[in-house]
């Protein structure tokens, strides 16, 4: 038996190298000071699709949301060898806030049809959430499976996954179609297929025909170079609202009940320290106020 | 920005812009016909060097982020032998994985068996970066000559049967030709193929040792199958499928590249596959197959070089002693800038080689096609194989002795640190000093040139190079070398006119010679067009010149007397 995935992935500026040209004294981002890269543990959740398609087939449909330029991590996901990809982009789309990005994803997913298995990475480096994957789920009415650490098989109309946490790991079982949200220890993404790589690397949406064109100019033309990547099924699809089944209420900014009051610059520090006797006693003590704070238990 | 080993070697984007396939990717490319097959072969000349862009960039990112981060641990761990089985390390095993994973396993091999088509000088280019990343798996990756090999000689059944798996890296390859009693004189083998005229095929018996990756699927053997023979007229070439016949009885301890397993392998009656026709094992499809992995070895030592030179750099520039980093010191700033030199020049050189070995191999192609397309096939077809013969040796033996030399004062720059095991220049110091050893010895090297250096083999290339107008800012440097190769070309007439003895004694010396002629020429083609170049070309010049031109002398001046030294000091019990 076969099964049918769809990744949600995401494009997020590269915290991990913040630089100092990166906030601005107002404590604003440049995001054009930080490259915009395929977000960490979205990676690893579409590794886990295609080591699951490797298993038991099927196709692999990866979809983001955002600008036009998130087509790059469209193209890396195709370089690695999966089946179609979509892009969901348009301005009603902006500044939505995880319920109103969970609304379009689930929209759009409901477009695709005929799917078993939602992958989603665990949660995005820019906002650190981790809530789109399970309000989609909720959305869809799916069960879901988070913290999902491997696979350990799919069978009939059943998955069973391994969660990983602090301080060890469940294996649990859950009828299909579900969401399952992906940690970053689970795996590490193959490296892009060379033939994939070459076959896909006229892969365009519509807006970066001029580039390409500026590259190859033997296409002379954008309608020629239009059919010719139509025809080897190399255009990249975009949809924007008008092709989902939506409310548009529910879109973008008008659809975010969250709103970003302030952003406060924290920084960590001690500020008092107190001391434990190196006794049995002392230990216990401690261990008591931090099950009482909820720090442990 | 993550790190790329093709991105971040200008050197090698450098020749990748140079070259000039045009004619080898229209033969091998059918003119580009391919394309209205294949959704992968290129529609003409600049997708095709667009593809091989994007292909190193595949391979530098693994190299970069997958296999080099685990070299030391690859190193450490070594291929393991247990109860007749050989595994890889577990670093190793990623690199192999990702290297499948990336479908780079099939570099040569045509379209329709799921390769990539590429031209030998692409894939040494890869090789390059491989062996940059670590050495040892380079043995694995660096193989693919085995495959094509299979491609060139063996018959269309036995090419189905094998070369979709060798692409997808379901199987890998060992190349099976050293014994006990055969290493440098290959034309001794005595391992035994019979036809077994009941069963209708060929079993081989024999014990075959140093066999690199001898833990591969498919090997390819050199075996006597006339009997009653003694010498390479009596080999053939052969092909089996590893199965319970084939013992492997040990592996090897080495110096280095210890995440290549280098196997002792025993064959009992197992079943092969004649490759070719017979009696051609040696004297055609081996020295071909070796001639490749000559090439091959040539970019390994390159890669681990690159490797040396860049530790060497970085601590350079870290290390601070007298107030100042060492580089700033001019007896270390003169060292790095040797080695960049020599690297690069090694490069230069391993392309020219490689360039000339794919046209032969297009030429030959067409003329296996009967294919009369090409005006004057014929003397074409001999001028590449003359410069595919000298040049191939003549790179293995300088790249080799170059990547020794650069690791050397690699380490000699990390000073007393370099010779501790916790730094990465002492691995690099032992994995390369097989590279100026196996697939024939330096020595070899230069008996496989010498005769091509003396037939002055070189002089039509050379000529076509100085005939370049090179412009006022390069005429003195120009003129030095239009003297030393006239030198070179003295040297050359005066040793031919010598006896057998001293002109092998003084040979080495000719080879360093031809060695440094071809490469400052090719240094002075690059200056043309980089600044950079330019630069290289100098400080490669400046150090090296009054050195070969004292060579041109000894050998003007080359007589008997230490070849008559021979009989007194080394026939003296000390």
């Amino acid at each position: 038996m076969t099964y049918n995935s769809i990744v949600l992935v995401k494009q997020v500026p590269d915290t991990r190298n913040v630089t100092g040209d990166v906030m601005s004294k107002k404590g604003t981002m440049n995001r054009s000071a930080l490259p915009a890269i395929f977000n960490p543990e979205d990676m690893n959740a579409l590794e886990m699709a295609l080591q699951v398609r490797e298993r038991y087939g099927g196709q692999i449909t990866v979809v983001t949301m955002g600008p036009l330029k998130a087509v790059d991590i469209l193209r890396d996901a195709l370089y690695r060898g999966v089946d179609q990809v979509i892009l969901l982009s348009d301005r009603k789309f902006a500044g939505a806030d995880t319920q109103a990005t969970a609304y379009t994803l689930k929209s759009a997913i409901e477009k695709i049809g005929d799917l078993d298995l939602i992958f989603c990475g665990r949660q995005a480096i820019d906002g650190d959430t981790a809530q789109v994957g399970p309000q989609i789920a909720e959305k869809l009415g799916l069960p879901q499976i988070t913290y999902t650490e491997s696979v350990v098989s799919v069978d009939g109309d059943e998955i069973v996954a391994k969660r990983a946490f602090d301080l060890g790991s469940e294996v649990v079982k859950c009828k299909l179609p579900c969401l399952l949200t992906v940690t970053g220890s689970a795996n590490r993404l193959r490296p892009a297929s060379a033939h994939k790589r070459i076959e896909y690397k006229l892969s365009a949406i519509p807006s970066e025909y001029s580039d390409l064109l500026e590259k190859w100019p033997e296409f002379e033309t954008e309608a020629a170079l239009d059919a010719y990547l139509s025809e080897r099924d190399l255009k990249i699809t975009v949809w924007t609202a008008a092709d989902l089944d939506v409310d548009e209420e529910n879109l973008g900014l008008s659809g975010s009940p969250t709103q970003v009051y302030k952003v406060n610059y924290v920084v960590l520090e001690s500020t008092e320290s107190k001391e434990i006797p190196p006794t049995d006693e002392g230990i216990r003590a401690l261990v008591q106020e931090l099950v009482q704070e909820y720090v442990v238990g | 920005m993550t790190e790329n080993f093709f991105l971040d070697n200008q050197d090698l984007q450098f020749r990748l812009e140079q070259l000039d396939l045009r004619g080898v990717l229209e033969i091998k490319e059918h003119g580009y016909a391919y394309a209205q097959e294949s959704p992968i072969a290129p529609r003409n000349y600049a997708d095709a060097m667009d593809n091989f862009r994007l292909l190193f960039e595949v391979l530098g990112d693994i190299c970069a982020n997958i296999i080099a981060p685990r070299a030391a641990e690859a190193d450490e761990e070594g291929a393991q032998f247990h109860d007749g089985q050989v595994e890889y390390a577990a670093a190793t095993q990623e690199a192999i994985q990702a290297l499948k994973q990336a479908d780079l396993m099939g570099a040569m091999l045509p379209w329709k068996y799921g390769g990539l088509n590429l031209p030998e000088t692409i894939y040494q280019m890869m090789i390059d970066i491989v062996s940059r990343a670590e050495a040892g798996v380079m043995t694995v990756f660096g193989l693919q000559e085995i495959a094509s090999t299979i491609n060139e000689y063996a018959d269309d059944e036995t090419k189905e049967r094998f070369l979709h798996r060798f692409a997808s890296g379901e199987v890998n390859g060992a190349m099976v030709l050293t014994e006990p009693d055969a290493g440098s004189d290959l034309g001794a083998v005595q391992t035994r193929a019979s036809f077994d005229e009941e069963a209708g095929i060929w079993r081989l018996n024999g014990v075959k040792r140093f066999i690199t990756n001898g833990n591969a699927t498919v090997h390819v053997i050199l075996a006597r199958s006339e009997e009653g023979s003694s010498d390479a007229r009596g080999l053939s070439l052969f092909l089996i499928e590893r199965d319970e016949t084939v013992r492997i009885r040990r592996i090897e301890n080495k110096l280095g590249i210890h995440a290549s397993p280098t196997c002792e392998v025993q064959y009992n009656n197992t079943p092969a596959v004649l490759i070719g026709k017979r009696r051609f094992g040696l004297i055609r499809y081996s020295m071909a197959m070796m001639n490749g992995a000559r090439l091959a070895v040539s970019a390994q030592a390159i890669g681990i070089a690159e490797a040396a030179y860049r530790e060497a750099y970085q601590y350079a520039h870290q290390r601070v002693q007298f107030n100042q980093p060492i580089a700033n010191l001019p007896a270390v700033s003169r060292m790095l800038l040797l080695m960049r030199a020599e690297i690069e020049a090694s490069r230069a050189l391993v392309c020219e080689t490689g360039l000339w070995v794919d046209r032969l191999k297009t030429y030959e192609h067409l003329q296996a096609q009967g294919d009369k397309s090409l005006p004057h096939l014929r003397k074409k077809l001999k001028e590449a194989a003359s410069l595919a013969d000298a040049l191939t040796p003549l790179i293995k033996y300088y790249a080799t002795e170059m990547g020794n030399r650069v690791c050397y004062i690699a380490m000699q720059i990390h000073g007393g640190v370099g010779y501790m095991c916790e730094f990465n220049i002492e691995r690099l110091c032992r994995d390369v000093r097989v590279t100026n050893i196996y697939e024939g010895t330096s020595q070899m090297q230069i008996v496989a040139m010498i005769g091509k250096l003396l037939g002055h083999a070189l002089d039509d290339l050379i000529a076509e190079w100085a005939a370049v107008d090179y412009g006022p800012e390069f005429g003195a440097l120009k003129k030095q070398l239009v003297d030393i190769t006239d030198m070179f070309k003295q040297a050359t007439d005066a040793l031919k006119e010598k006896e057998r003895d001293i002109i092998d004694y003084y040979a080495a010396d000719l080879a360093d010679m031809a060695a440094f002629v071809v490469i400052s020429w090719l240094l002075l083609r690059d200056a043309l067009v980089s600044q950079r170049k330019a630069d290289i070309a100098r400080v490669y010049i400046d150090e090296h010149l009054s050195k070969i031109s004292a060579l041109g002398t000894k050998i003007l001046n080359a007589d008997e007397t230490a070849l008559l030294a021979r009989e007194t000091i080394l026939a003296e019990q000390f």
